[in-house]
């Protein structure tokens, strides 16, 4: 079983006022199979946390380290981070034209698996996995990301999530904008994945809603760029009635 | 600067956009020019241009005029002023039912139809040429057929083409220049009432190719045509196509791909003029460039005129850096002479990779080199998947990937 460890991470970005601290000194340990929920205010540094993870060049970490199974991945370049078995659901995917989403998939899974997959089968999974996901069978003719509502998008990094099958997957705020119906096949998706591949998921959320479809088995408050407070699920259910402002009352956050 | 314009170029939009990567620093002159030079005096409107057939009635091209300061005009200056062989070449077309392919007199009632030119090297290639290659379609089934030319040779030579796709005709004429050439040509293009033409004008030349081309349509009443320019390889291509939307209701899409690398100068002036009321326009023409020198120039004008109520015209163009030491210009010119359109746009933009692409593929384990040639093809398959005949579609396809094994070593 895997371990995906964060050690006292410091992260900053250059922003046009100068260097700005976001992350400063964040702890976490998940095991695989186990869903962890990070829950914030805006601006508390959450997406921070998930970019700085899956290595997006704007984020630069001042120190401390990322370990999967002991292993540094601070270290390694974007790609590498997701063949060790990674994944990020991103907020806001980019539009890729010219790529059909069918090339993009299967480039991604021959990537990841080190072979293309077998034509048929795979052709049959994605099948499958779009049906599961209430998408229609035209998207995958379409460029990736290209045109997609809010919602598809969503679907469409839910849908990756399953045919690439990491070890751990971060899913920064996969549930805003989406309605309820949505959310539902959106949540659907993500307890498959974990059902079928016994993953470990970081899922970065502002609501509680998301929580009602996935149980998490730990909560994590994050304020100011700290995890400040930790429990089961049954803290998810005080932050929905109380809200995050007994975390902010010291700090500059309004 | 906008304080010199003279007030009837008020409702004229101008962008200029030069991307030069750091290499050339220093080495910039605004791309599009002379305005506030002392004497100078800008054409009052894309149509108002001097036209004429006679090469002589051209001042000499000094190459700081507007048309001519973004090219190389030394090495094409056989092409402007000198002698020109004006022979009939060789050249291979497929036979098919409906089209005629022809050597014409100069005095066919079928040249200079669709325009006049409108520089010296185009005139001079009007005054040399002995034959025209007419191309004359009349099938209403559509119909494919490529005429392809390889064997120019290297001395200066004028060559004259006139495609007339007759009333109510279907067809799509592929135009292929491979070998060496040092060549100035006009290649007219006669849509007429109804008909639907696609004309597309691939040049894979060899290294040391210069080629001087200027490209005159017309379009009929509810005619379509879609015109492709897809430079690939050669030392100098300029190709500049004028289309004018002259019937009621009548179409025209202008495409265009390339791929510079060093030592490849491709420049294409695009003039879309719409004249009839009801017509629709739309110019996309989208770039790559690689190696030190790799060089592209794109100007976009479109005139609407005073008659053209109800046109709708888009035009862009994009360019996509790959390495240091390339050179991207950029223009884009927008005239509107009527209040009454549907709409007009245009769009210019020059760079490197995005960064948030190159970043969403890698996450999911795709390589950094696999990253960037995915983007790359996607970028430009937009324009192939215009051409609308699988066969060349592929072939385009492998092409661009050959061009992208040398990015590689281009960039180490």
């Amino acid at each position: 079983m895997s371990i995906l460890e964060v050690k006292d991470l410091h992260v900053s970005v250059e922003t046009e006022q100068g260097t700005k601290q976001i992350l400063k000194g964040v702890d976490l340990r998940i095991a695989q199979g186990e869903i962890h929920a990070v829950m914030g205010p805006n601006g508390s540094g959450k997406s921070t946390l998930a970019y700085s993870i899956a290595g997006h060049p704007k984020y630069h970490v001042e120190g401390g380290s990322v370990l999967l199974d002991g292993v540094e991945v601070l270290t390694m370049s974007v790609d590498e981070r997701a063949r060790a078995g990674l994944f990020l659901a991103m907020q806001y995917p980019v539009e890729i034209p010219g790529v059909r989403m069918a090339d993009f998939l299967r480039t991604a899974k021959t990537a990841l698996d080190g072979e293309a997959p077998a034509l048929r089968p795979w052709i049959k999974e994605v099948a499958a996995a779009m049906k599961d996901l209430r998408m229609d069978k035209a998207f995958s003719e379409r460029n990736v990301n290209e045109g997609f509502s809010g919602g598809e998008k969503k679907r469409h990094e839910i849908l990756q999530l399953e045919l690439l099958k990491p070890k751990f997957a971060i899913l920064d705020e996969t549930d805003s904008g989406l309605d309820v119906d949505a959310l539902k096949v959106v949540s659907e998706g993500v307890n498959r994945a974990k059902e079928a591949n016994n993953l470990g998921v970081l899922l970065i959320t502002h609501y509680t809603r998301i929580l009602r479809y996935i149980t998490p088995d730990f909560v994590h408050v994050f304020v100011d760029g700290r995890i400040a407070e930790e429990g089961g699920p049954e803290l998810a259910e005080r932050l929905e009635n109380e809200g995050y402002d007994r975390f902010l009352a010291d700090t500059s956050v309004i | 600067m906008w304080d010199d314009l003279p007030p009837n170029l008020e409702r004229n939009c101008r962008i200029v956009t030069v991307v030069t990567t750091p290499e050339q620093h220093g080495a910039t002159a605004h791309s599009d020019g002379g305005w506030g030079e002392p004497g100078y005096v800008p054409v009052q409107t894309r149509s108002a241009r001097f036209t004429s057939v006679n090469h002589d009635d051209f001042p000499a091209v000094t190459g700081l005029e507007v048309d001519w300061k973004l090219t190389p005009v030394k090495l094409v200056r056989d092409l402007i002023d000198g002698k020109l062989d004006g022979s009939p070449y060789d050249y291979v077309a497929s036979e098919v039912q409906g089209v005629a392919i022809e050597w014409a007199d100069r005095d066919d009632a079928s040249i200079g139809r669709a325009g006049t030119p409108e520089d010296r090297a185009s005139a001079n290639a009007w005054s040399s040429f002995e034959k025209a290659l007419a191309i004359t379609v009349t099938s209403e089934e559509h119909v494919d057929v490529t005429v392809s030319r390889s064997a120019l040779g290297t001395s200066p030579r004028a060559a004259h083409t006139v495609i007339t796709a007759k009333a109510n005709s279907d067809s799509t004429i592929i135009l292929q220049s491979t070998g060496s050439a040092t060549l100035s040509e006009n290649v007219e293009i006669v849509v007429e009432d109804g008909a639907k033409l696609t004309v597309i004008s691939l040049q894979e030349w060899s290294n040391d190719a210069l080629q001087l081309s200027s490209h005159f349509a017309t379009v009929g009443r509810d005619a379509v045509l879609k015109h492709m320019v897809i430079s690939l390889s050669g030392a100098v291509v300029r190709l500049n196509p004028s289309v004018h939307l002259a019937g009621e209701g009548s179409d025209a899409e202008l495409y265009g791909l390339y791929f510079a690398d060093a030592g490849q100068h491709f420049e294409q002036r695009v003039y879309l003029h719409h004249l009839g009321q009801n017509t629709r326009g739309r110019v996309n023409y989208k770039g790559a460039l690689q190696g030190a020198g790799a060089r592209a120039v794109w100007v976009g004008d479109v005139l609407i005129g005073p008659d053209a109520a109800g046109t709708d015209s888009y035009e862009q163009n994009r360019n996509l850096v790959l390495t240091e030491g390339t050179r991207a210009d950029s223009i884009p010119n927008l005239e509107i002479e009527t209040g009454d359109i549907l709409g007009a746009g245009h769009a210019s933009a020059t760079g490197r990779f995005d960064d948030e692409q190159l970043f969403y593929l890698q996450s999911r384990g795709v390589s950094e080199a696999e990253a960037r040639r995915l983007v790359v093809i996607g970028f430009l398959s937009e324009i192939v998947q215009k051409v609308g005949n699988a066969e060349l579609e592929a072939r385009l396809h492998s092409a661009i990937e050959a061009e992208l094994s040398l990015t590689a070593a281009v960039a180490l």
